[in-house]
């Protein structure tokens, strides 16, 4: 039996976990904050991307790998990317056979729309709830491997640390019970960690508040990369609600809506002034930069506009059914009347756990994939790519977990050296003495975050927020502890502000501006020096970027 | 702007023992129960009415915004997602006074947070997969898509005057889920499995009452679901 611990229960550690039992002799433990129903990634929208070429347009696996690499501005290993839209169509084909209701042309097909950065069309869709209803069956389809003993589930279970062995190969991991604060070791042969995207170290983003991104800020701090964190995918069509944005998903612009604004009293179709081919279409790094500079720029602009008052009622109805619902119950507006003021909100982080080809960390027997892995998607991802991405990463790293297994079978020490460290760390917090509530401290370190790491940036900025963010870190986080928060929160936090510091470093370093990442100051893009991914790595005192070239694309 | 006396059960992890604590909150009049608990908890000191200091309120969020079902708790008496119940609707009367508990059904972990693990639990039970690729049939593909939209956030089980954590009966949300699975399976000895385990976990339980259709915080078609159900489930028929 090979055992594989899976760390969150979302699209990508589910397509993992069943990917596993698709094969004789593996389990799977899969643990999870919270039930898979709660993960990020019921909240995806759009759809799913492959060149099903159901539609007489030609398309093809080719042109699917060509519009990934353009949107990411050619920082994603292409050869990750080419197996990625390869496997695309049958993928989506996959995911219907386990029965993900994706909507359906005349013929019975499964149906595809426009997206933005692809002419063709590409992505599978099931009205604008594709996310949930994937997750749905795939839910379904890992319960099957539960009723059969194969996956066990560790839901309200949080992750802490790996366990390594004596040669430094990831053994298993230690996890916080959070119904009863219980430090539990669990081994395995191999560690997935699938937890999805850094949005907890922001408040303007459309992620669940439940990624905090502390996985990966701990994984960081404890030495290991991370890769192009500077690239934060604003997306252009989102709205301020509670203490977050609300999506308004890219799909009303792939069924017809336009954006505009108001020039001198008219109607101004910004987008489709300016890119008469691709319009409101663009990928989501272009429009959402133009509209920064519509409303920094133009003193007379206040607002932006998505119009989706011109389209037919069928299509409202029957494929952007959830836009409708969430404009009235949130904000009283009825898009079928009226256009939709938006805003862009931080959306996916390209960047994120350094993984190689196959999605391996540079640790032995630890993987990563999905949202909290730097892959396939570069400088900016395409929309559609990031459930396929998802899905893909998940058996991948499953995958290949499988062929390097470590056997570690043997190791089941009750108490690892790991659990010992952390039994001790939490006994030390404990004297600590600033007393700073961390909900107060999160807001101070997302406002940091957020004032440097904007659409556009520059060196004055980005220095500022290094500054601010090193006081913050002497001042008030060194030697804290808040007695009215959780244990698993204190021990994070100092590495979630160190993560910060690691995003606003490798934008600071990067002086070009390519996809997601745009520099005033450095406003043109500059294959020579920085056509590379950043690599940033905590030594234990500080953090050092330097950048790694991109491998090339393989015969 | 509204001023609202926001009154919450509260109970530690630690001890058996519930008690209520009264906080105030002054904001927009269309925040969100959930914005509202958001507010409170990133307050510098925690002080209820009577001055006293209090801990953090310990509740479950994700999406924020309907898609995952994780801020299920009672509000001012009504099962109800916290992210998309508005101070607006709920202010009835001049004490602006609003009430939440955690769900009743489920174990109290802590404060508002509830250990729902019997609800994934009694689908395992009532073996809700599929066994076979699902069969397509076009007539009911919208009421496969709803099936498919629950969020087990467990509001259909909290207003059921059936349900009850003990007994056999899975409450609506089982019937939600199985519903499509029911019809899509292929491989008939599954299938019938299924509705083995469907008449025995939903349908000898189900009371008709309905109250379910009301208090679904995504409107799911309930009763439509239902009928199909039954009518696979217990009178044999095939869906055109």
């Amino acid at each position: 039996m090979t055992k594989l611990i899976i760390i969150g229960a979302g699209l990508a550690g589910l397509s993992a976990a069943i990917s596993a039992c698709k094969e004789k002799n593996n389990e799977v433990i899969l643990i999870s904050t919270m039930p898979s129903e709660r993960a990020q990634s019921v909240m995806a929208e759009g759809g799913i991307n492959g060149a099903l070429n159901t539609k007489g347009e030609n398309d093809s696996v080719e042109e699917h790998f060509n519009d990934t690499m353009n949107a990411g501005l050619h920082l994603a290993n292409p050869n990750a990317v080419k197996s990625l839209t390869y496997h695309a169509p049958q993928i989506i084909k996959d995911l219907a056979s386990y029965g993900t209701m994706f909507n359906r042309d005349d013929n019975e097909n499964i149906d595809l729309r426009n997206f933005g950065g692809q002419k063709k069309k590409r992505t599978a869709f099931a009205k604008s709830s594709s996310g949930k209803q994937i997750m749905t069956s795939l839910i379904q389809k890992v319960r099957k491997y539960e009723i059969q003993g194969l996956i066990k589930r560790y839901t309200s279970h949080k992750f802490l640390k790996i366990i390594k062995n004596e040669s430094d190969a990831c053994i298993g991991c230690v996890v916080i019970n959070t119904q009863n604060q219980e430090l539990i070791p669990i081994f395995g042969d191999s560690v997935i960690i699938s937890t999805g995207g850094m949005h907890g170290l922001f408040t303007n983003t459309t992620g669940s508040l439940d990624n905090t991104g502390i996985v990966t800020s701990e994984l960081f701090t404890s030495g290991i990369p991370i890769a192009n964190g500077e690239f934060i995918q604003f997306h252009p069509t989102t709205m301020k609600f509670s203490k977050k944005h609300l999506l308004i998903s890219e799909a009303a612009r792939g069924e017809g809506g336009r954006l505009f604004s108001y020039k001198n009293g008219k109607k101004w179709y910004f987008m489709e002034e300016k890119y008469p081919e691709m319009g409101n279409l663009m990928p989501r790094d272009v429009i959402s930069r133009e509209i920064w500079n519509i409303l920094n720029e133009d003193d007379s602009i206040d607002n932006v506009y998505l119009d989706l008052t011109e389209l037919p009622e069928e299509i409202l109805e029957n494929n952007l059914f959830e836009i409708i619902d969430d404009c009235e119950t949130f904000f009283n507006i009825n898009p079928k009347k009226e256009p939709i003021p938006i805003i862009p909100g931080i959306h996916y982080f390209m960047g994120g756990i350094k993984v190689d080809e196959y999605h391996r960390t540079e640790i032995k027997g630890l993987y990563a994939a999905g949202e909290c892995a730097c892959q396939y998607h570069g400088a900016n991802r395409l929309g559609g790519n990031s459930l396929l991405g998802a899905v893909f990463g998940g058996i991948v790293s499953c995958k290949t977990a499988l062929k390097d297994r470590n056997n570690n079978q043997n190791s089941s020490e009750t108490n690892p050296k790991e659990l010992l460290e952390i039994k001790e760390q939490i006994n030390q917090l404990k004297k600590r003495s600033r007393k700073n509530p961390i909900p107060t401290l999160k807001n101070e370190l997302s406002n940091i975050l957020e004032n440097s790491l904007d659409i556009v940036r520059n060196e004055e900025t980005l220095e500022k927020g290094l500054n601010d963010l090193n006081n913050f870190i002497d001042t008030k986080v060194e030697d804290n502890y808040d007695s009215t928060s959780g244990i698993y929160e204190n021990i994070n936090f100092k590495n979630q502000c160190l993560l910060a510091k690691a995003l606003i470093e490798s934008a600071i370093a990067r002086k070009e501006s390519r996809g997601a990442h745009t520099r005033s100051d450095f406003p043109e893009t500059n294959d020579k020096d920085y056509k590379k991914t950043t690599i940033a790595r905590y030594n234990g005192k500080s953090i050092d970027i330097h950048f790694e070239e991109i491998p090339k694309l393989r015969e | 702007m509204v001023l609202i006396n926001i009154k919450i059960k509260r109970k530690t992890l630690d001890n058996e023992n519930s008690y209520f604590q009264i906080f105030k909150y002054e904001g927009d009049i269309n925040s969100s129960i959930a914005f509202v608990l958001e507010d409170i908890n990133s307050r510098e000191k925690l002080i209820d009415t009577e001055g006293n200091f209090a801990e953090r309120i310990e509740w479950d969020c994700g999406c924020l915004q309907k898609k995952c079902g994780a801020c299920a708790m009672i509000i001012n008496g009504n099962p109800s997602l916290a992210c998309s119940s508005l101070l607006k609707d709920l202010i009835k009367d001049d004490n602006n006074l609003i009430t939440i508990e955690p769900l009743s059904k489920f174990p109290t972990v802590s404060d508002l947070k509830t250990n729902k693990y019997s609800i994934f639990k009694s689908l395992q039970d009532m073996k809700l997969y599929l066994e076979s690729e699902p069969k397509i049939n076009k007539n009911q593909h919208e009421s496969e898509y709803q099936s498919s939209r629950c969020l087990m956030c467990g509001c259909c089980l909290e207003i059921c005057p059936n349900f009850d954590i003990s007994n056999t009966f899975n409450g609506t949300l089982s019937m939600v889920n199985g519903f499509k699975l029911i019809n899509q399976e292929n491989e008939k000895n599954h299938k019938n499995e299924m509705i083995q385990e469907y008449r025995k976990h939903y349908y000898n339980g189900c009371g008709k009452s309905l109250s379910c259709e009301e208090i679904c915080p995504i409107n799911l078609p309930i009763e439509q679901l239902l009928s199909k159900s039954n009518a696979i489930g217990v009178w044999g028929r095939n869906l055109k």
